[in-house]
């Protein structure tokens, strides 16, 4: 228990210090995973966007498979980019496996069905409440979408922080794709798992708490941004 | 309200654009809608000059916004046609038309933002005739605030403001004035007599009995998803031709 207690009282000294190693990892896994975030909304914004005005056959099962994306579990998306960006895998010749970029596209792939799931139902809701007056107005679909895309902006930048605060909470695909190497792809999840089975449990528990605050941070931005939205009326 | 001044006014706010072949009249002949098995309008045979101020009356469940979204293009009939006097149709047809609704539907921006979205869709941005359109209705000193924040009287003005941006031929109303007060209600139709008497054909929906004597031209009387007659207002509050109407102007429900 004493070791334990030392540990709790290390480990906020060197968030309180700002310890080197502490800083290095948390920057990577900031980095990465807000490359994830933005590159999976590039793609899962338009997507749900599409999904939620197109009436097309087949549309049904199509959404029952992008709600199914939401769910897949790490590791075996980390599982899938390993076997393809591995030397004798398709994308071998990259040479990507192994580094930040790596860990970032098994992220991407993570969340961006998050993003466009979520992203659907925001918009479709949207959609029902203006479609006849955009039709009265006679707007194509691209003019349609960027309108709805602007009109649920403070919705949609929830969906984009539930993507964030997933993709920065995962450990099963950064760890297979990105192989934990310190320096390089050492992020706090994966930093974690390392330290305390190393024993090194002030290092773990930094992280840790660092992590937890890091939710807790993206929690208060989206409830702070529900007020700012809802005090204009515009959420 | 329909002085000489407004009247100049709104001539260079709303240009009408004389080389296209004008919209009107429209015509509909057998127009169905069912929904569900039941037959909800129709047929309807209807001819709109263009001109006067057409104001389409009846009760609730008659019809009345069924016809304007048929009209408006906003919903496809079950059967019949809807006549044009132009080539155009679909995104292009609709274009040329307005439509306001019973519940505005404003978007998640400022009063300003929704103007220009509208001036935007005709590919024409503009500040200087955005400012001129939320004058004439009366909202220049709200333009920053969100418009999700306005009263439901002024939440009107805007959606008509943003009608007239598009500087629509014809000017469709679903009940615009259902549920506000009466000082609202007389700043919409002072809106709505303005435009008229800039050339745009003016399509009423209400059934507040004060309103339509206010306004109308010719009275189009909807019953149980027909037209029951189409009179001038000047004949039609003394002496209307249905039983239907005559039941409604006498303030008896029908059997």
């Amino acid at each position: 228990m004493q070791q334990e207690t030392s540990a709790i009282w290390l480990a906020l000294e060197m968030v309180l210090t700002g310890e080197h190693d502490l800083i290095e990892i948390v920057g990577l896994s900031l980095q990465v995973s807000l490359t994830a975030t933005t590159l999976a909304c590039a793609i899962g914004l338009p997507v749900g966007a599409l999904l939620a005005i197109l009436r097309f056959p087949g549309r049904g099962p199509l959404l029952v498979l992008v709600n199914a994306l939401m769910g897949l579990p790490p590791v075996v998306v980390g599982l899938l980019v390993y076997l393809a960006l591995s030397r004798s895998g398709p994308l071998g010749f990259l040479g990507l496996l192994y580094t930040p970029s790596a860990m970032i596209i098994a992220q991407t792939i993570l969340i961006a069905p998050i993003v466009a799931a979520l992203s659907r139902q925001v918009l479709e809701d949207l959609h029902g409440e203006y479609a006849d007056q955009f039709r009265s107005f006679g707007l194509g679909p691209i003019q349609t979408i960027s309108a709805l895309l602007w009109d649920g902006r403070y919705a949609l930048l929830t969906v984009a922080l539930a993507g964030f605060g997933r993709a920065v909470a995962e450990v099963g695909a950064v760890i297979i794709v990105g192989g934990n190497i310190d320096h390089l792809t050492r992020v706090m999840t994966t930093a974690i798992a390392l330290e305390t089975s190393k024993g090194n449990l002030a290092l773990a528990l930094a992280l840790g708490i660092v992590l937890l605050s890091l939710a807790l941070i993206v929690n208060a931005l989206v409830y702070g941004l529900r007020l700012t939205a809802t005090r204009a009326a515009y959420a | 309200m329909r002085d000489d001044a407004r009247l100049h006014m709104l001539g260079g706010l709303m240009p009408i654009n004389r080389q296209k072949r004008s919209l009107l009249p429209l015509s509909c002949e057998g127009l169905c809608f069912d929904a569900g098995g039941m037959r909800l309008l129709g047929p309807v045979d209807l001819t709109l000059a263009p001109g006067r101020i057409t104001v389409v009356m009846g009760h609730n469940g008659a019809g009345k916004s069924l016809l304007l979204g048929l009209l408006h293009g906003l919903r496809a009939p079950s059967a019949g046609t809807v006549r044009w006097s132009t080539r155009d149709s679909g995104d292009t047809l609709r274009r040329r038309q307005a439509m306001v609704f019973q519940k505005p539907v404003l978007l998640r921006r400022s009063v300003a933002a929704n103007v220009d979205f509208a001036l935007k869709t005709r590919g024409r941005p503009d500040p200087d005739r955005r400012d001129a359109l939320l004058a004439h209705v009366g909202l220049s000193h709200l333009a920053a605030r969100p418009a999700r924040k306005l009263s439901g009287g002024e939440q009107q003005r805007l959606s008509l403001a943003r009608a007239l941006a598009t500087e629509p031929e014809i000017l469709f109303l679903d009940e615009p004035t259902a549920s506000l007060d009466p000082a609202s209600v007389r700043a919409i139709e002072d809106i709505v007599f303005a435009a008229h008497d800039a050339g745009t054909k003016i399509v009423f929906v209400t059934h507040d009995l004060g309103q339509a004597r206010r306004l109308a031209d010719e009275i189009v009387f909807l019953h149980d998803g027909r037209v029951a007659e189409q009179t001038l207002a000047s004949t039609f509050f003394d002496k209307p031709r249905s039983a239907a109407a005559l039941a409604y102007l006498e303030g008896r429900l029908p059997l």
